[in-house]
């Protein structure tokens, strides 16, 4: 899937500060994921775990340090001493790696749930519609939406509109994909569903997954590695059976305590 | 009311003021295409991240939402060369004064897209030219059509300033044929009349869109 040798890692964070006005979100923050791995990324909100994967999708600016997409530059980029950040034109050639899934969903209303998915595969990766078709029909198979091919987004419940945005997102064909709180605007008895779609995503490709979730159980089963985060920092890294039974920090404790409701 | 109303004459009257109300539409039309594509560009163009843009633009919008319609018209017949229209120059000149307006309303119809909707689209990789196009004009456009229509109806009534160029639109027959028949009563109220035929089930027509879209 990726043509960089497997001991680059998919995503590098060098230093990375994000400062919102005065509020310091990251600061000098360090962290690589290899290829393939599945992080979760956990701790209070404010902590900053959002923020990564925002910066990572380009959603917002850094304020410092850099970040390495298969050891490539992406958003910033050191020439000679000078911090600069990376022409736009630059930076869309490392985005069509990355791919993201959003808390809100974030379907295009005024197309359907066809165009939805088949819009940047054509329009971006150049595929032929009849070929964009055909893989889109493949991924709302994968994700059980097939029927739903041609309803309007608003006509489907909000754990059916994730489910597309989760096809759309793979149409893209992804290297990493970003997962932001993607249950957390669900009604509780759907989120299975969901994660049900993910958790086979998980098991049937080599993607380079970036979660953010507070479905501890699901972190659980799907992760590799979980990363505690407080104030911007790693306090606590780990695999995630050590990292929930037998966490070693305090704050970490605390944290899953409060989460976990024992 | 014999000596104040005579049917006669309001009978004689119609065909003038329909022909009249037929220029009327045909600038309200007309005006209005002008006012949406243009208003449209203004928007966009105000957004631009260069102040040399932004600020000798909102110059002249300002500048043209301040002044008076009607001296906007007089203004620009006067200097135009004679063999223009004046329904012509009346068409551009409501053009470009609503123009003015109906950017607000784009502005506002642009801002009152999600953001998600921008994130998802850089998610997406997607051309800044492409995400305007596929994704924020088609929500923004729909948000407006209700402010279009309005402003659509407010042209519609404001078009008897076209009598000061000389354009015979309904307003000015009825003042021709007042002034040939020493009587207005007659023609002044079906010109009202008629007005309200048209913009009221218009702006029924508006209200239920606002209803449908909200």
């Amino acid at each position: 899937m990726t043509t960089t040798p497997g001991d680059v890692p998919a995503i590098e964070f060098q230093d990375v500060v994000k400062r919102f006005g005065d509020n310091t979100v990251l600061d000098r923050l360090n962290f690589s994921v290899p290829q393939g791995q599945r992080i979760t990324l956990i701790g209070p909100s404010g902590s900053g775990k959002t923020t990564i994967l925002r910066l990572l999708m380009t959603l917002e600016e850094l304020s410092g340090g850099l970040i390495l997409i298969d050891g490539d530059p992406y958003t910033h980029e050191y020439k000679g001493e000078k911090w600069v950040a990376v022409p736009e034109r630059r930076r869309r050639v490392v985005r069509n790696r990355v791919g993201m899934v959003f808390q809100q969903f974030n379907l295009f209303p005024n197309m359907s749930v066809l165009e939805n998915i088949i819009e940047s595969p054509v329009h971006v990766l150049k595929k032929s519609k009849d070929e964009a078709v055909a893989d889109a029909e493949r991924l709302l198979d994968k994700v059980g939406m097939s029927e739903k091919r041609d309803f309007k987004t608003n006509e489907l419940s909000g754990g059916q509109q994730q489910r597309v945005a989760i096809a759309r997102a793979l149409a893209m064909d992804p290297e990493i994909l970003l997962l932001d709180e993607v249950t957390s605007a669900l009604d509780p008895e759907i989120v299975a569903d969901v994660l049900d779609v993910l958790r086979e995503i998980a098991d049937t490709t080599d993607i380079t997954m970036l979660l953010v979730t507070h479905e501890m159980q699901f972190a659980r089963e799907v992760s590799d590695r979980v990363l505690m985060f407080d104030k911007g920092q790693i306090v606590e890294e780990a695999d995630p059976e050590t990292m929930f039974t037998n966490p070693s920090h305090e704050r970490t404790q605390a944290f899953l305590k409060a989460v976990l409701g024992g | 009311m014999g000596d104040i109303w005579s049917w006669e004459r309001a009978w004689d009257v119609l065909p003038k003021l329909l022909e009249g109300l037929v220029v009327t539409i045909q600038a309200t039309v007309v005006g209005m295409v002008i006012a949406s594509i243009l208003g449209l560009f203004i928007a966009l163009a105000m957004r631009s991240p260069s102040r040399w843009v932004r600020i000798p633009l909102k110059f002249v919008v300002d500048f043209i939402r301040m002044t008076p319609l009607l001296v906007q018209l007089v203004f620009v017949y006067l200097l135009s060369p004679p063999w223009i229209p004046g329904l012509a120059i009346g068409c551009v000149v409501l053009g470009i004064h609503y123009a003015t307006y109906m950017s607000e309303v784009y502005r506002a119809g642009i801002e009152a897209v999600p953001k998600g909707q921008w994130e998802a689209a850089t998610a997406l990789n997607m051309a800044p030219g492409r995400t305007w196009r596929a994704v924020i004009l088609p929500q923004a456009i729909r948000n407006t059509l209700p402010g279009l229509g309005n402003y659509a109806i407010s042209m519609f009534k404001e078009t008897p300033f076209l009598f000061a160029i000389s354009v015979v639109e309904m307003y000015t027959a009825a003042q021709q044929f007042g002034a040939g028949t020493f009587s207005y009563i007659e023609a002044l109220t079906m010109v009202g009349l008629l007005f309200l035929a048209v913009s009221y089930p218009t702006s029924l027509l508006v209200r239920r869109m606002e209803t449908r879209l909200a």
